[in-house]
């Protein structure tokens, strides 16, 4: 069924009785061309872009839980192309404009909104170093606007620029940046990638792999073995114990991101504004949610919780920049598994077992990347060749030092980025 | 209406307070709920999405639908606060959220009347066409609409704080069985904190009518508090929800401490407090919620729970309704019949859809039935009963519903315990050891009889007491009522029409089941896609319904359905007592140097944020109008004559030890065991992984002892790196490492004069030729031992002059008044900038972690005849290839004259575009001495581009320049005036 | 979360510097290779069981630590001195 307007008028006449499932259940079979194991956003964009894009629906996706359950469903929304390397920035540049497609491309109403993006700044060398990344933007095709003490004012009247600890300078202004309903773009990839005949399997955990003179032929499952030709790993936090599975290591450590949701509240906040001293960043949601982050709890964990230092650096971030929001109330904090990498980009190649691909290593950045992610895994899947958007997101980067890309130039500590 | 001679308030006062407008009298102890109810105002609010008339639900903070706005004062307005825990006091001004114009007539209550086009995920299937109009039309729509009350739009200047506790045994929940808890552990000595959310300790004792070791229960628990209250060892923490169970014991806890009072506008006591309570044990006594049952219309205002009714009955001295009707699934709710009828309330009948039921008192049962719909917009007015033989209708303006009870488990999930199912009850209860350090006691064990919690909360304290190495006392527990839970599960009467799960979000049974059809078939999936338990109460009322409603559309059981998560905090709390203490400059400590005070108050210095510190960006003179002529004049002073500038902020090391030297040979890129005592090197830094991390002059003060000097930035990293090093790497080395960045003031005393401006200070002046460029050593400023340094960050004939930071104001205004005798003055960070970058010196702009010691052409800087950090990593073959960009000079050759930092280099015709850059700039500053711009940047091929024209584009700040690339030492290529 | 340094006693995790896993304490010679830099660098177990994680009690005493944790339940078994294990495993 194609969704509407008119179907939604349709079935609200005749008792909504018309609705039928959004993704089939089937039974995993016993051989695909290609499995993609994790039903995470980048692992269903990737059925959607392989049928779509490949033409290939002898596919399928193992979630060893429910559809759209990690990263996808437990993040800030937020969706930009702001990124200064080279390498990164035509990436995220590549991923814009997919999300700028996505409903028509999907049928499904993913709420991607381009309420534009502040990165705030607060010296001469923070706005430098913006300027940079700015102009890169540009260059890229991108858009950016560097906006002035006045010019961040006429867009964010609300912050506090008399008071606060670190003076607004300006800020850098993505417009064509903004938000999305996270679980709507999950659950979008799977109808499409269900309707257009990948089968994907759900409550299926990958146990062991089946590799033979180091080419992968299949996995293990809780649900029987299934055979593959070529396999690819989209599980982000869990990207260790997989690739563990297959015999070898990967440059990751696990961290918790937590991020918190205040009660419903009358619009206050329109863009999203981000906070260049105090790791915080912040924008409210359509049904008036407060929605906002920071840092990483800064510890390893596979938990997907976290504890009260950023919890309350948070929340002291908002009040020292935006003390007009110190009445909402913080409703809900979760966490989420971050595979930080040792340069904070990501990780999209081959693995050093035959057949056996990887995507990985998202940092905290993985939501905005969903449709590239899977649009240029698939391109690595179905043609064994990078997109060129993802040549420098090689797995021996760091052995070799070429196309490091350490946007936040914090070095080889993975939980620095 | 009030009833005469019950409840805990105090009669003999009276309180007035408004709601929307209107004046209402209250009395101490009272709610705003129970005074409304009092006052016979049942329509206090209007639902999420269909705006639905809403009454009150509850007694407790699990309250739905009864969400105020308290206004103190204009930009003082708490939103969404629960009538049913907000305290009256006198002068109390509420008003009734997400309705306009008014309450009564809502208009987007048409929203009501679409109600079929609004189901569960409508908004996913449409709003997609035309593709510009989400953002221009329909998502501002539905934002207007979203968000129930609203932030006054000022700055919150209400004080708020955070404190911590720390205790032997946190008891969380003061009912039976917390109350037995925290006692026993109290007479055997442990310290003991008691939080409880209510003002009024003692949890359904309160509300209850049984006796208590023979007293009214309410009055046991009175005199329990009275007795814990007089114990040193004991901390009652009332109004206080514990919010979040964190790792190693640690618990989060918010204290409401004025919400109750009238306090006016400057009142200085904190008007909430989050506290970080530390126990070694904890035991949960939380209590249980009790749950609706679904049936249609079932959210009408006058539809209460059957506990909250016996609440406002026996607490406040309340009958919400004339003619009151009870429907119920259990026993437990029969005693609201009981208590009703005991105080000459009028029960009309009472519904029980257990075909067993028997009657509790001489009241109206219809046993084997079920209320399958209700009648009455703004205030209920009848309700229909469905019996075997037929369907009935009963005029009643107020139902008591009653569907069993729901442990509060929330707190043992934070840390991902998951509850376990018991029929028995029909709900969750915690899964032990969910919490280390945690028992779990009473109802929230789905232990619910009074008897039964005291012995639960007696053997909790026991056990905690033991591992604590306490022994409890021993005790006789009270003698209390110790009835059988019977109930029978209900949780949605069948029916036409739409029956209410979650009611502030309008989730109906219709919507899980329509999630179930289009395959949200995951409990996670259902709520997300419905937003079932997503509204401000968390699902507390409706998540175990909504849980089993789906199990029943898809055909399982409810344990292999599953359970969402429920997550900290236990109810929402303000950011502003979450970051309390960081408005305004609270946020970050400051930082200030000792000439600080000069340069502000007597010099009117313009200060910048360098991280914590601040810095003079110059010292304006009388006449100057824009920074820029003041930063040109203050290059000026150090090129002509002589600056001061204050470098305190710099870090600053001290190295001790005889393995001072292996420690500096291993962190530098560079030697420094060949340093001669009395001397300073320039030092490289990098990290591990090859890029640079630091740089900065480190001098040999004796055979065994250094002192380094780090960037300001990077002070605390330097810090830490060489403890990790002597610690972790090398601990075998006789090497001490100690921060004195704050003991120590250090100015720069730079130009020409500089030498001429010391001598005039130093206890023994400086002989010509006798303290060459890099010496470094002690000397006397009038008395004072100090430390000089002969470094230069201008190039210029330089020194660093540092004296015990006691000593730092007073030599700072003797050095700037000296240095104004001879033709200079003060410099501040922005001449400090234009002369570095004239020089071609780095600072964190350019290393700015992603650039090499080959970047720089400094690669000659790594000793080859030593290991060091980041050497192995820095030899990399991606680090040291060719088309690297490198480390440049800039200029402007072209028309326009401007450079910009941030702008990116392009072959000259080239378009500027992503894959055509060839470099960027890090630093520009205008030069008075060259009388250009000069910058400095990176360029792919570094200096073999030297003479090459380029172009430089900053589309952002709309220039474009024709610039050439040069060595990065603009002034004083050779070095003649450093050395002179 | 709390972590207990040897040197002061049971600490609030905000004066606790995380680094990262503690084979950082093996630092490979300068000739060790490829592998074994990129091992010590940027590979990581990252199991999801017990680890021995590299800590600074930099808001404190300025100690590193040694902190086997479970970094599923964040349960913590032992703090040792970073310079006691080093010179132990010398």
């Amino acid at each position: 069924m194609r969704f509407s307007g008119l179907q939604v008028l349709k079935e609200g006449l005749t008792g909504n009785k018309g609705w039928g499932p959004h993704w089939r259940d089937p039974e995993p079979k016993s051989e695909y061309d290609i499995i993609i194991i994790g039903g995470g956003g980048h692992g269903l964009a990737t059925a959607h872009y392989l049928a779509k894009e490949h033409g290939l629906t002898n596919v399928a996706v193992l979630e060893r839980g429910y559809l759209g359950g990690g990263n996808v469903g437990r993040n800030t929304t937020i969706v930009r192309a702001n990124y200064m390397l080279p390498g990164n920035s035509e990436f995220y540049s590549h991923s814009l404009k997919l999300w700028e497609g996505l409903e028509e491309d999907l049928n499904y109403n993913v709420m991607h909104s381009q309420r534009g993006i502040i990165n705030l700044f607060h010296s001469d060398g923070q706005r430098d170093a913006f300027a940079r990344r700015g102009n890169q933007m540009i260059n890229q095709g991108d858009d950016a606007i560097l906006l002035d003490t006045d010019g961040v004012r006429q867009h964010l009247p609300y912050l506090d620029f008399k008071q606060t600890r670190f003076p607004i300078y300006g800020g850098l202004y993505h417009p064509r940046g903004g938000s999305a309903r996270h679980d709507a773009v999950a659950w979008g990839f799977a109808r499409s990638a269900s309707q257009r005949g990948v089968d994907l399997i759900q409550n299926c955990e990958v146990t062991g792999f089946d590799i033979v003179d180091g080419v992968v032929r299949g996995v293990q499952t809780s649900r029987g073995p299934i055979r593959a030709k070529k396999i690819g790993m989209a599980v982000a936090g869990r990207t260790s114990q997989v690739a563990e599975m297959a015999g070898f290591r990967v440059p990751i450590e696990s961290h918790v991101l937590q991020a918190f949701v205040t009660e419903g509240l009358k619009p206050v906040i329109d863009h999203v504004v981000t906070y260049g001293m105090g790791h915080f960043y912040i924008s409210q949601s359509d049904k008036g949610g407060l929605v906002f982050g920071g840092d990483l709890d800064m510890y390893a964990s596979y938990a997907a919780r976290g504890n009260l230092p950023i919890v309350e650096h948070v929340s002291e971030a908002a009040m020292t920049l935006m003390p007009v929001i110190g009445k909402a109330k913080m409703l809900r904090s979760w966490g989420g598994i971050m595979d930080m990498s040792p340069d904070g980009s990501f990780i999209m190649d081959k693995s050093p077992i035959d057949g056996l691909y990887i995507n990985c290593g998202w940092c905290y950045g993985g939501f905005k990347a969903t449709p590239a992610s899977g649009h240029t895994f698939a391109h690595l899947l179905a043609t064994d060749q990078p997109h060129p958007t993802t040549i420098r997101h090689r797995l021996d980067r760091f052995r070799t030092g070429r196309g490091v890309m350490d946007e936040e130039a914090t070095g080889s500590q993975h939980n620095l980025h | 209406m009030r009833l005469s001679g019950k409840g805990l308030i105090d009669r003999s006062q009276n309180l007035s307070f408004q709601f929307d407008g209107h004046t209402y009298r209250a009395h101490p102890g009272d709610t705003l709920a129970s005074a409304l109810l009092a006052n016979d105002i049942h329509l206090v609010g209007r639902s999420f999405k269909y705006h639905r008339p809403r009454g009150i639900l509850t007694a407790g903070s699990e309250e739905p639908n009864a969400l105020v706005s308290v206004v103190r004062r204009r930009g003082a307005i708490d939103p969404n606060v629960r009538a049913t825990v907000q305290e009256v006091y006198d002068g109390l001004t509420a008003r009734s959220q997400n309705a306009w114009p008014s309450l009564s007539f809502d208009a987007m209550a048409i929203n009501d009347l679409a109600a079929p086009f609004l189901g569960a995920g409508f908004y996913y299937k449409t709003f997609m066409w035309p593709r510009a109009f989400w953002e221009k039309l329909y998502e501002p729509v539905i934002r207007r609409a979203a968000g129930l009350g609203a932030l006054s739009g000022e700055r919150d200047e209400d004080p708020y704080e955070k404190a911590y506790a720390f205790c032997d045994l946190l008891v969380i929940g003061s009912g039976p069985a917390g109350l037995m808890a925290a006692l026993t552990a109290a007479e055997a000595g442990a310290d003991v904190i008691l939080a409880d959310e209510d003002h009024v300790m003692g949890g359904r004792l309160n509300a209850e009518t049984h006796e208590v070791a023979g007293q009214a229960s309410a009055d046991w628990a009175a005199d329990t508090i009275a007795r814990l209250s007089k114990m040193d060892n004991v901390r009652l923490m009332p109004r206080t929800t514990v919010t979040g169970a964190y790792d190693q014991g640690t618990f989060g806890a918010l204290e409401r401490v004025t919400h109750h009072q009238n306090v006016p506008v400057d009142h200085a006591c904190a008007r909430e407090t989050f506290w970080r309570i530390v126990a070694k044990r904890s035991v949960l006594a939380a209590g249980s919620i009790e749950r609706p049952i679904a049936f249609q219309n079932n959210d009408r205002p006058g539809i209460m729970m059957a506990s909250a009714v016996r609440t406002y009955l026996n607490r406040y001295g309340v009958a919400p309704g004339g003619a009151i009707t009870l429907f119920a699934n259990n026993d437990d709710a029969h005693r609201t019949a009981v208590d009703l009828q005991d105080a000459g309330a009028d029960v009309v009948a009472v519904i029980d859809s257990r075909t067993d039921a028997k009657a509790q008192g001489d009241y109206r049962l219809i046993h084997g039935a079920q209320v399958c719909g209700a009648s009455g917009r703004k205030a209920l007015e009848a309700i229909t009963v469905r019996t075997p033989k037929g369907e009935m209708a009963i005029k009643t303006d107020c139902l008591a519903v009653s569907g069993g009870w729901n442990p509060s488990v929330h707190l043992t999930c934070h840390m991902n315990g998951r509850p376990t199912w018991n029929s028995a009850i029909a709900s969750f209860v915690p899964t032990p050891g969910a919490i280390p350090g945690m028992a779990t006691v009473g109802a929230c064990n789905g232990t619910f009889s009074t008897a039964a919690c005291f012995a639960e909360g007696y053997a909790a304290a026991k056990d905690a007491l033991k591992e604590l190495g306490l022994t409890a006392p021993d005790m006789v527990l009270p003698d209390a009522e110790d009835s059988a839970t019977r109930v029978s599960a209900l949780w949605a009467v069948e029916g036409k029409g739409r029956a209410w799960l979650d009611f502030q979000n309008d989730v109906t049974v219709k919507d899980v089941k329509q999630a179930a059809r289009e395959n949200f078939r995951s409990v996670e999936h259902m709520k997300r896609y419905t937003t079932q338990g997503m509204a401000t109460d968390q699902g507390k009322s409706s998540n175990v319904a909504a849980l089993a409603v789906l199990a029943d559309a898809t055909g399982r059981g409810i344990p292999e359905t599953g359970t969402t998560t429920f997550r900290p905090p236990y109810s929402p709390v303000a950011l502003a007592a979450l970051g309390a203490g960081a408005k305004g400059k609270g946020f970050a400590p400051e930082r200030k140097t000792t000439s600080h005070a000069a340069s502000t108050q007597d010099m009117d210095a313009p200060m910048i944020e360098a991280g914590l510190w601040y810095r003079p960006s110059y010292f304006p003179k009388s006449g100057e109008r824009t920074w820029r002529q003041s930063c040109d004049r203050e290059v000026g002073y150090v090129r002509e004559a002589v600056g001061v500038c204050d470098v305190s902020t710099l870090g600053k090391i001290d190295i001790q030890g005889p393995d001072a030297s292996k420690l500096l040979d291993f962190v530098y890129t560079n030697m420094f065991s060949t340093l001669k005592v009395g001397r300073v090197r320039y030092g490289l830094m990098l990290r591990e992984d090859g890029n640079i991390m630091d740089d900065g002059t480190t001098a040999r003060l004796g055979e065994t002892h250094y002192v380094m000097t780090t960037t300001t930035a990077a002070a605390g990293p330097v810090m830490r790196h060489l403890e990790f090093v002597t610690q972790a790497l090398h601990p075998e080395w006789d090497v001490r490492i100690m921060s004195v960045t704050e003991q120590w003031a250090q100015f720069a005393v730079a130009g020409p004069q500089s030498r001429a401006l010391l001598n005039d200070l130093l206890d023994a002046p400086l002989a010509e030729g006798a303290f060459p460029f890099i010496a470094c050593g002690p000397v006397q400023v009038h008395g004072i031992p100090a430390r000089l340094f002969r470094i230069s960050f201008s190039g210029e004939h330089a020194y660093e002059l540092a004296v015990p930071s006691r000593y730092g104001d007073s030599l700072f205004r003797l050095l700037v008044a000296r240095a104004e005798a001879l033709g200079g003055g003060a410099y501040g960070m922005e001449a400090l900038n234009v002369l570095r970058i004239e020089k071609g010196f780095i600072t964190h702009s350019e290393i700015d972690g992603r650039v090499t010691a080959f970047d720089l052409g400094m690669e000659r800087m790594i000793s080859a005849k030593k290991d060091c950090i980041g050497k192995t990593m820095a030899a990399r073959p991606g680090l040291v290839e060719r088309d690297r960009q490198r480390f440049v000079g800039i200029k402007p050759v072209g028309e326009v004259k401007q450079l910009t930092a941030g702008a990116h280099i392009f072959l000259d015709g080239a378009f500027a575009t992503a894959e055509n850059s060839k470099g960027y700039i890090t630093s520009v500053g205008y030069s008075p001495t060259l009388g250009h711009y000069v910058g400095l940047g990176f360029v792919e091929g570094g200096a073999s581009r030297e003479g090459e024209v380029m172009k430089m584009v900053d589309h952002l700040r709309g220039v474009e320049a024709q610039v050439e690339i040069c060595d990065p030492v603009f002034f004083d290529p050779d070095g003649e005036k450093v050395r002179g | 979360m709390r972590l207990r340094c040897p040197i002061c006693g049971s600490r609030d995790r905000r004066e606790f510097y995380y680094q990262g896993a503690a084979v950082m304490l093996d630092r490979p010679a300068p000739d060790a290779g490829e592998a074994a830099w990129d091992d010590y660098l940027h590979l990581r177990e990252n199991s999801a069981g017990d680890v021995d994680e590299l800590w600074s009690h930099d808001g404190g005493c300025g100690a590193w630590l040694v902190v086997t944790r479970n970094v599923s339940t964040h349960e913590i078994k032992a703090v040792r001195l970073a310079s006691d294990v080093k010179e132990a495993s010398a």
